[in-house]
């Protein structure tokens, strides 16, 4: 389920780019934070207990919103612009 | 109102060396006051890298190192903690032949100290360690070194003396030391007076000034090794790495961070040290041409300690050549964390019966103190580093 | 005696803009960095090109000061040197360390401007690391920066006036707010006014967005605790106690926070000696009246030495470049850093009164479960610090952080160091000034490998 909800700045162009394999669209403008969870619920899971994370802070202080892509870079989807085409995995539950 | 205290044996020095031998000598039933100007394992015992390493060392250490090696495999027993000590093995890569012709080298000089040295051949490298890059054409792998923490051992080292009934006084810097004809006597500001028969020099890189108080000068410098941590990645690393010729030196913690070590940092005053920025960059240039796995990792901290260096790289360890019941225990150049369970026994030893069974001598502090060379004009012999 | 200028502003909020300003009103030029892609800082951040809103809608009252802001950065872009995407990451030797788009490279300075600002002081709850909850500043950059709400039915909790801004700013957005849960209690609001009153303008504001709040139904309870929020992949529900009396809300977002704290990693790189602020409860380096750090050359301006708001911020940055240009040697308007300081002086007063109306929860840490987790990137728990202060007798942060992993993670304190500091001092019975910091360590934000990767193309 999503966490972010879009109230506004709808009218902006696709980008696509894919998530844990599977083909979505974000808007461009949108940060990887927002494309990814404007979908789902996760970035990533915890190194150690396993559970899921989806930022904290927004503003690229608390380290949270690292995400992978599937080429194994890691970025922090705050700060990061979402680009068409973006490989990106979540991992699964207990890894990272 | 100045408190005075009185026992058996003195030690200025918090750290591992201190600290180990304080718990040894409460062991043997003396008494014992450890002072330390900051906390307890604060200081260089505390930022080293954390190998546990045998392997690497002149032959003059290794006696001194097995007898810690032994004292390592009862960490628990006598610290309380597991320190995270694991024995996962110390690899060291050879980048060229004429390092693994070293390498064969040291394994034929040393067979005699029980290291069970490995030689592994390139191809042999590629198929166990696949996470090495390019450039290694070999390496000697030594199973039973590891690594700890040495956040944890050291601090621990003085809890478990503390707890055995040694006085351990953390923030007490020692203004005045001397000795009066009867004892030692070693003062705090007005606060605090230690008078005790045997002193423990284990100040660490600032050993150099009550050595030289005592009559044992020595040409110590400080050096500064820089230390950086990546944030946790997956567990990829089962050694613990260092390279034939030094340098660049890394590992990998059970929790993922791969720590690394390399290069020279520079001090922010006479107690703190920081990573320079050169240093990072070669670092980082250097580990992860060894370990390509690290392309996609973050360096989040980065840090330095202070190390104390004599000039042939060798600790001065044992009695004073000046002062008797003054004994040493310093220099030692940035690979004191493995020895210094076995120090500390050694500590103890000397302070009981003068004397003790592992080898010492190369480390005495009289080396320093030879009458000096005839000035010629010659080339100035290059201190062996 | 005028000395080489070669100022360096480091940050692009209210204060590093009014600071680049008044530097080339004087005729200078001097390098700005910024981490974001554009100047605004996290008050006034502007959202990414191709954004539509108006300021109006996205800054609401404070519209023609962001207005202001940007327009004063705009009109002297060509007259500074604006480097955005720049982090800077340390400093060493009269040369900052600055990592830009993966590369790392070395700035010189002749004289700094450290405006670096602040991010939301966290103290948690348990439950606050399941995805959906976030801090009131991530909240407003959702909705300010790329749109969005961070959930279809929001709780925003903790206390501060950010706590009515941000849930009005949502309500007005469509948002639904199903609660505001202020652990600042009426009372606390009720003995501020007189201190509040020095500034009539925020207080009304303040009083405008309860107003507001209540008079389109949405819950506003005073004077609670947080207790923790439940859920699953997500949160999914908030449980707080008032009184005697436990509740709960259904939410699928919480945003919360207890006013700011402030980002003080480059001035503690760059030396500068830091003393205990007991208002702010925190160590914050130090500076004068014109924003001098204990470092010549090296001036402290805007929140990131100190919370001060955003409108003093911007007087700081003015003041701290007068202060640097005059200790050049340059002449400038005596009266007007004057007045600068006096109205600075003026602000010590209402942020007393905030403190007042929005206080800490000085019993936080008492009634903190030994489960919660402290410091979310390592995942150690308040019951972990404790037993280790039982266990070792630690009573100092960085022996705390040395022992237990606390601040050793990718944020490096930044998230968990109030908290940790709180757990600790009550945990070892100490005032939370006797614990000390956690020592600033290079990089202050995580550095890639791949910035070094080889020119032969090795790059990740």
């Amino acid at each position: 389920m999503a966490l972010l909800q879009r109230v506004a700045e709808t009218g902006r162009t696709p980008v696509g780019f894919v998530l844990n394999g599977q083909a979505l669209t974000a808007l461009a403008g949108d940060t990887v934070l927002t494309a990814v969870l404007t979908h789902t619920a996760q970035l990533r899971h915890s190194e150690f207990s396993g559970e899921p994370r989806a930022g904290f802070c927004m503003m690229g202080a608390c380290q949270d919103c690292w995400i992978t892509t599937e080429s194994g870079q890691r970025l922090r989807a705050c700060g990061t612009f979402i680009e068409e085409g973006m490989r990106l995995v979540t991992g699964e539950e207990g890894h990272e | 109102m100045m408190e005075r205290l009185s026992a058996d044996v003195a030690i200025i020095g918090g750290g591992i060396m201190g600290s180990s031998a304080a718990l040894f000598l409460r062991r043997m039933g003396l008494s014992v006051v450890l002072l330390e100007r900051d906390l307890c394992g604060s200081r260089s015992s505390g930022v080293n890298f954390g190998g546990v390493r045998r392997q690497g060392r002149p032959a003059s250490q290794l006696p001194l190192s097995q007898r810690a090696q032994g004292l390592w495999a009862q960490l628990p027993q006598l610290i309380g903690i597991d320190g995270e000590y694991l024995r996962s093995g110390h690899l060291k890569i050879a980048r060229s032949e004429a390092d693994l012709a070293a390498l064969e080298s040291y394994r034929e000089r040393t067979q005699d100290f029980g290291m069970d040295l490995q030689i592994l051949s390139a191809r042999a490298l590629r198929e166990r360690c696949p996470w090495l890059g390019r450039a290694a054409v070999g390496a000697s792998l030594c199973p039973d070194d590891g690594q700890a923490n040495p956040r944890l051992v050291s601090p621990a080292f003085a809890l478990a003396a503390r707890r055995l009934g040694a006085d351990v006084r953390e923030q007490t810097r020692i203004d005045e030391a001397a000795h009066d004809g009867t004892a030692f006597v070693l003062r705090s500001g007005n606060a605090l007076e230690v008078r005790a028969t045997h002193l423990l020099n284990c100040a660490g890189a600032w050993a150099g000034t009550i050595a030289a108080q005592f009559g044992d000068a020595v040409p110590m410098e400080s050096g500064h090794p820089e230390m950086a941590v990546t944030e946790p990645l997956p567990v990829f690393l089962n050694f613990s790495l260092g390279v034939e010729g030094g340098g660049v030196y890394a590992r990998q913690v059970a929790r993922g961070n791969c720590v690394i070590g390399g290069g020279r940092g520079y001090a922010l005053d006479d107690q703190r040290a920081r990573a320079q920025r050169s240093g990072i960059a070669a670092l980082m240039q250097q580990t992860v041409d060894l370990l390509p796995a690290l392309r996609n990792a973050h360096i989040i901290r980065t840090w330095s300690g202070t190390e104390g260096y004599l000039p042939d790289r060798q600790p001065v360890l044992g009695p004073s050549a000046n002062t008797p019941g003054l004994i040493h225990a310093f220099g030692f150049a940035g690979g004191g964390f493995q020895l210094g369970p076995a120090v500390g026994a050694v500590l103890a030893d000397l302070v009981q019966s003068g004397r003790t069974a592992t080898p010492i001598e190369a480390f005495s502090v009289s080396r320093f103190s030879e009458s000096p060379r005839v000035a010629t004009t010659g080339p100035v012999p290059s201190a062996v580093v | 005696m005028t000395a080489a200028l070669q100022p360096v502003i480091v940050g692009a909020g209210p204060a590093g803009v009014r600071a680049a300003q008044t530097l080339v009103a004087h005729g200078v030029r001097p390098v700005v960095i910024d981490e974001a892609p554009r100047w605004g800082g996290q008050i006034y951040r502007q959202p990414p090109p191709g954004f539509t809103r108006s300021k109006r809608t996205l800054y609401g009252f404070e519209a023609g000061r962001a207005e202001a802001l940007h327009s004063a950065m705009t009109n002297i872009l060509d007259r500074v040197d604006y480097r955005p995407e720049t982090l800077v990451w340390s400093a060493e030797g009269g040369r900052l360390d600055v990592l830009s788009h993966g590369r790392m490279g070395t700035l010189p300075y002749g004289q700094l401007i450290v405006a670096t600002g602040a991010t939301d002081r966290v103290l948690p709850f348990p439950g606050w690391t399941l995805p959906g909850v976030y801090t009131l500043g991530a909240a407003q950059v959702a909705l300010k920066y790329q749109g969005c709400a961070i959930g279809a039915r929001v709780v925003i909790a903790g206390t501060g006036p950010l706590l009515y801004l941000v849930a009005y700013q949502y309500a007005k957005a469509g948002a639904r707010v199903v609660a505001v849960l202020d652990t600042a209690s009426f009372k606390d609001k009720a003995l501020a006014a007189p201190a509040m009153l020095r500034q009539p303008a925020v207080f009304a504001k303040g009083v405008y967005y309860l107003g507001w709040l209540r008079a389109h139904g949405v819950p506003v309870h005073q004077g609670v605790r947080l207790v923790r929020a439940t859920g699953g992949a997500q949160v999914t529900a908030m449980r707080w106690r008032a009184g005697a009396a436990e509740h709960e809300v259904a939410c699928d977002a919480v945003a919360f926070g207890y006013a700011l704290r402030s980002e003080t990693q480059l001035a503690d790189l760059l030396g500068c000696r830091f003393s205990y602020n007991a208002l702010q409860r925190a160590a914050l380096p130090e500076r004068d009246g014109a924003g001098r750090s204990s470092v010549p050359g090296v001036y402290l301006a805007g929140d990131g030495a100190g919370i001060m708001g955003a409108d003093a911020a911007e007087w700081a940055g003015e003041r701290a470049a007068l202060a640097l240009l005059a200790d050049a040697g340059k002449a400038v308007d005596a009266a007007r850093a004057a007045e600068l300081e006096a109205k600075l002086a003026r602000t010590a007063a209402f942020r007393v009164g905030l403190e007042r109306a929005f206080p800490f929860p000085q019993d936080w840490a008492a009634s903190a479960p030994d489960e919660l987790v402290i410091c979310r990137c390592e995942e150690i728990t308040a019951g972990q610090l404790r037993q280790c202060v039982q266990d070792t007798g630690a009573r100092e942060m960085n022996r705390l952080k040395a022992l237990t992993r606390v601040g050793m993670g990718r944020c490096q304190g930044r998230t968990c160091g109030v908290a940790a500091a709180e757990i600790l001092a009550h945990a070892c019975a100490a005032a939370p000034d006797a614990v000390g910091r956690l020592r600033g360590q290079a990089p202050i934000k995580p550095l890639p490998f791949a910035a070094m990767a080889r020119a032969n193309g090795e790059a990740a």
